[in-house]
């Protein structure tokens, strides 16, 4: 299939069994091929035999069926055999990376010439359901963007191809010598951020190349800061705090210090990471909240709410939170990178020199907090009869110049280290924090039971706020709920175990 | 008509109704099937990579969702809807229908026509206009609210507004369904029955109440049996406007089977939400049949 570019003109099956594929497809994916389907439905309109019958509203199954017989008797004769054009990659990219990255595509093709690439775009928002529903439908793309605390779960369904074994190493011991066989084609671990990389192991087995990254850092008033007494945010926990009540005395009744939204599992989430908690335990089969590592977090994150450094409120109840931090309500929030922009865009322009960002404070004097290890890993589909040219693709996009067109796009932060060398990234002072911080950075336990896990985190850490149950009983709810959705990852961990001590046996 | 003519006659009839009824069997009965099957077991991600993943738990499910306050939640949120915004919406229509079926009014079709435009108009349009109107700062509804001096309600971000303001919105939204098909009532009443109450001496209120409710009995019977129907699988309008929130107060029945089912992918939990749905709403119907009837009677 990588042999030259041929294109027969001769209609054939191949490009059939694509109008036929995008009439199936479109009724699943609405928003994908639309394009497609005008199309789909021009072709079914030159074969039917007459316009009239085409034409008249009560014949469409008639068309359809027409279409069905044609490709039918297109298959006897030719033997339904692929065509001999080139690769044709189906790539889903979500969101604003799906816009932006046909740009890059275009240089892509341009080197791979016997390489074609159909970028589908799913909104974020559906992305997560298209994906299942195309593993089930058995119509998954060659290679997608893939969320990377997706990662686990579809590699759970053993939905994604496992990447060459080159990269199977952990993350700390993976060798330049091995990679090098394959000459410029080769990734290894030690190009990108070590936590970020962690993420897209599950097993010790690698499904994913990051493609770019995302954590969380601190956004601050530098004004009120100062105002406080601190030239910069302190570096533990202990004095953080005391910054926070110092920012807190000067402020006013409705001038708090943070903004941590009680409706988001962020802060409990990152500040138990912090502590060195693992969450979960076991194997990521029971719950570890009341763990003395999460505990102490857990005191740490309620002792803000209930000393009034930040307010109980949802960010729903927050109507406008750059409005709000340029009102000085609060004068930190914990948030991510695409923030950067909007905060330049939307503070008004006196407050431009007034607002920057930091490196999360951890619990110990002297060691830097962790944050999270967000970001999109590239994967391939274990269905994909296009596993090289996918590969190539990934590694083209994996590229140092290639992240850094990506990064002037988007925005989005590259995944790999070498690019942040580069004066576009290192002009930003604000930017230089989230390079800092990706040092640091943890991956929430990679199991697919863990969104749902991190919901009731939520939700419990919302209730000891709000003062309905205890905090002790709040962790032990949570404990609860992690061991009852965790149920059955038990039972299946139980069930493999078995089989192995099985088949070991002689 | 002998024997062998009635059998072959039986056996057309057979091949008429045959696609039909293969087509419900396949279409209506097997997915039934399917979901009530899929109720006993634990069905998951898991089990979606591979289907030996998948136990068989008996009513194990059912009992994890009934102690589960989350459906609790979601059960009353549903019931609170049905039973005010049920009633609410079918007087509306009754209304709706009364003034377009008065003597005096002019343009009749025109004001049909608007009346039932919002049943056809999409939901999500729909939506995105309504979200202005109940905006807390910038709404329509505050503003007008306003001038008789109420204080600006948080519609949709407020625990207690969420949910009446999910009830305007889709009694606006279907009220022109149910007004269509009590105009069609209101028609099949006899002019003469009028007549006469009228030289009887009855007023217009009498009128209604001796003549006019007793003629609709069979339409209001089909009307709120239908409605409650529809209303209890409400889904579409929280997804849009509130996604369930705030405090899970719009989270219904119907939106936590979708939440259970696509986005953890718990299917087998979501397959039981179905069934105890299907039991809430085969009672409902129950009820109000016995309740109706006995009325009509």
């Amino acid at each position: 299939m990588n042999g030259p570019a041929r294109h027969s003109r001769v209609v054939s099956s191949a490009e059939w069994l694509q109008v036929i594929g995008s009439i199936g497809k479109s009724r699943v994916f609405g928003s994908i091929g639309r394009s497609r389907v005008l199309d789909s439905v021009r072709s079914s309109r030159r074969t039917t035999p007459s316009p009239e019958i085409a034409a008249s509203a009560i014949l469409p199954v008639l068309a359809v069926f027409a279409v069905f017989v044609v490709l039918a008797v297109v298959c006897l004769t030719t033997g339904c055999a692929r065509s001999s054009g080139p690769d044709v990659l189906r790539f889903w990219a979500m969101g604003r990376e799906g816009e932006v990255v046909t740009e890059l595509i275009r240089d892509f093709e341009a080197e791979n010439p016997d390489i074609r690439v159909d970028v589908q775009q799913l909104p974020w928002s559906a992305a997560h359901e298209k994906l299942l529903t195309a593993f089930v439908g058995r119509s998954t793309p060659d290679l997608a963007q893939l969320g990377n605390t997706w990662v686990s779960e579809f590699a759970a369904m053993r939905a994604l191809q496992p990447l060459p074994p080159r990269l199977a190493v952990s993350a700390s011991t993976a060798s330049a010598s091995t990679a090098s066989a394959s000459g410029a084609t080769a990734l290894d671990s030690t190009g990108f951020f070590r936590g970020i990389w962690r993420t897209n192991v599950i097993d010790n087995v690698c499904y994913g190349i990051p493609w770019y990254v995302d954590t969380r850092v601190l956004f601050y008033r530098k004004d009120i800061l100062a105002a406080a007494g601190y030239d910069s945010i302190p570096a533990s926990w202990d004095d953080w705090r005391t910054a926070m009540q110092a920012i807190r005395r000067r402020g006013g009744p409705d001038r708090y210090a943070i903004f941590l939204p009680i409706n988001e599992w962020l802060a409990p989430v990152v500040l138990g990471l912090q502590a060195g908690s693992p969450l979960l335990a076991d194997d990521a089969t029971r719950g570890a909240f009341r763990g003395a590592e999460f505990r102490r977090a857990f005191d740490f994150l309620l002792g803000l709410y209930r000393d009034g450094l930040a307010p109980p409120v949802s960010n729903n109840e927050i109507a406008n939170m750059y409005q709000e931090f340029a009102r000085g309500y609060f004068a930190m929030h914990i948030t991510g990178p695409w923030n950067l922009g909007e905060f330049r865009r939307r503070l008004p322009p006196e407050l431009q020199d007034a607002w920057g960002t930091a490196p999360l404070p951890g619990p110990v004097p002297g060691v830097p907090g962790v944050s999270t290890a967000g970001g999109s890993s590239l994967v391939l589909f274990r269905e994909s009869k296009h596993q090289e040219a996918a590969w190539r693709l990934v590694t083209y996009l994996s590229r140092p110049d290639v992240q850094l067109r990506f990064f002037e796009l988007t925005g989005d932060l590259p995944a790999r280290t070498e690019a942040w060398a580069d004066p576009r990234l290192t002009a930003d002072r604000n930017l230089a924090a989230f390079g800092r911080q990706l040092q640091n950075v943890t991956p929430t336990p990679k199991i697919p039971e863990w969104e749902l896990i991190a919901t009731r985190v939520q939700e419990r850490v919302e209730l000891a706020v709000r003062g309905a149950v205890l905090p002790d009983s709040a962790l032990a709810l949570l404990d609860r709920d992690a061991e009852q959705i965790l149920a059955k990852r038990r039972w299946m961990m139980e069930k493999n175990r078995t089989r192995a001590v099985i088949t070991e046996r002689p | 008509m002998t024997p062998a003519a009635s059998r072959q006659q039986s056996r057309a009839a057979w091949v008429f109704v045959g696609p039909a009824l293969a087509l419900i069997a396949i279409l209506f009965f097997l997915p039934v099937l399917a979901g009530l099957l899929l109720a006993l077991t634990d069905f998951d991600i898991y089990a979606i990579g591979s289907t030996s993943n998948a136990r068989f738990v008996g009513l194990r499910n059912f009992q994890q969702v009934l102690h589960d306050p989350d459906f609790l939640t979601a059960l009353r949120n549903t019931l609170y809807y049905v039973i005010v915004g049920g009633p609410l919406s079918v007087l509306t229509s009754l209304g709706a229908a009364l003034l377009l079926n008065a003597r005096m009014v002019r343009l009749r079709g025109l004001f049909r026509t608007i009346y039932f435009a919002p049943v056809v108009t999409t939901l999500v349009a729909v939506a995105i206009v309504w979200r202005y109107l109940y905006h807390p700062k910038y709404g329509l509804l505050n503003y007008v609210m306003g001038w008789i001096g109420i204080a600006p309600i948080d519609w949709l971000g407020n625990p207690h507004w969420a949910m009446p303001a999910i009830i305007l919105l889709s009694i606006w939204k279907n009220f022109g369904y149910n007004m269509l098909i009590f105009v069609a009532g209101l028609q099949a009443i006899s002019q003469d029955l009028y007549e006469a109450a009228g030289i009887d001496g009855a007023g217009a209120w009498k009128r209604f109440v001796h003549v006019t409710l007793p003629g609709l009995a069979p339409t209001f019977l089909f009307v709120s049996v239908t409605t409650m129907i529809g209303f209890f699988q409400l889904f579409a309008e929280p997804y849009i406007m509130t996604q369930g929130g705030p405090l899970k107060s719009t989270t219904t029945l119907v939106l936590l089977m979708y939440q259970e089912g696509f986005r953890w992918w718990r299917m087998g939990i979501a397959s039981t939400l179905a069934v105890v749905l299907l039991l809430a709403t085969l009672v409902g119907t129950l009820l109000q049949l016995r309740l109706q009837r006995g009325r009509a009677q």
